[in-house]
């Protein structure tokens, strides 16, 4: 996966999602191996079944969860790559920061006290 | 010597933390930003050595800098410092200028600060903390950073992904 594929509009709509605590829990609560019914959702917070719904909305929108039907139940999945795809940016962020404090550790060591 | 020893990453914040620690004094290590002939010795990326043309190291103070390519193309920047606190820490807003070297009020500008303590045993810590306010401004970053050939491996991410799958 490479970085331009992801337009802006969709990683905002990924970072405005990740910017919500209850949505955060969500996702922890349905990742890999861990799928919750969103009546199951709903149960472990002090709010209604219906705002459950619109933070699964979001999620959804955001790519970061797939909703299914199960008989009456609606079940609610991480999908691992959008979150792959946030993680991506901020991971060649770093990239660009090693790679410049590589260089100011090698000017540091030259630095001797006649410099100072 | 030393090098970086923690990065931290805040996805919902777009925040990056990277922690770095070196035997050398705070002090010194602070001289590396002070001193723009040794900053720019670090600053652009491995081949693209960066010129600072202006640099004011004071509140409210205008950098101006720019990184020259190995095909001798220039890629314009600018700061403006936000806070001194000699020798231990610098804040400043970071952003794009255009081929004239005037600012590019079109493109965002990222967050950084600097916070620089001594370490007990002599050595010092050195803390860069960089917010970006937008997605597009961490795409602005890269992007830059792209041409500037300095981007990770994809081998490398891929391997990454893999780790987090």
């Amino acid at each position: 996966m490479v970085v331009d594929q992801l337009t802006s509009t969709e990683a905002d709509r990924i970072f405005h999602a990740l910017a919500d605590a209850t949505r955060r829990d969500i996702l922890v609560q349905t990742g890999p191996g861990s799928e919750q019914s969103v009546s199951a959702l709903a149960r472990r917070y002090p709010i209604s079944v219906t705002a459950v719904q619109k933070h699964v909305g979001v999620l959804q929108d955001a790519g970061l969860v797939t909703k299914a039907r199960r008989g009456r139940e609606q079940i609610v999945r991480i999908d691992t790559q959008a979150l792959h795809t946030a993680r991506l940016l901020l991971d060649q962020l770093e990239g660009l920061w090693r790679a410049r404090m590589a260089q100011f550790g090698q000017v540091l060591g030259e630095q001797t006290k006649g410099d100072l | 010597m030393g090098g970086v020893i923690d990065v931290q990453k805040d996805l919902a914040g777009r925040t990056l933390v990277v922690v770095s620690e070196f035997e050398a004094p705070a002090e010194h290590v602070w001289e590396l930003w002070r001193d723009p002939r040794k900053l720019e010795r670090w600053w652009g990326p491995p081949g693209y050595p960066a010129t600072f043309t202006t640099y004011e190291l004071e509140p409210g103070g205008a950098v101006a800098y720019y990184m020259t390519g190995p095909e001798g193309q220039r890629y314009h920047g600018w700061w403006t410092v936000t806070a001194v606190d000699a020798p231990t820490g610098i804040s400043f807003l970071d952003g794009f200028a255009n081929e004239d070297g005037s600012r590019n009020d079109d493109l965002p500008t990222t967050e950084g600060r600097v916070e620089i303590t001594p370490r007990a045993d002599g050595g010092s810590r050195m803390t860069i903390t960089s917010v970006y306010p937008t997605t597009e401004a961490m795409q602005q970053v890269l992007d830059m950073g792209m041409e500037q050939g300095i981007t990770m491996a994809i081998g490398q991410m891929d391997g990454l992904l893999a780790e987090l799958a």
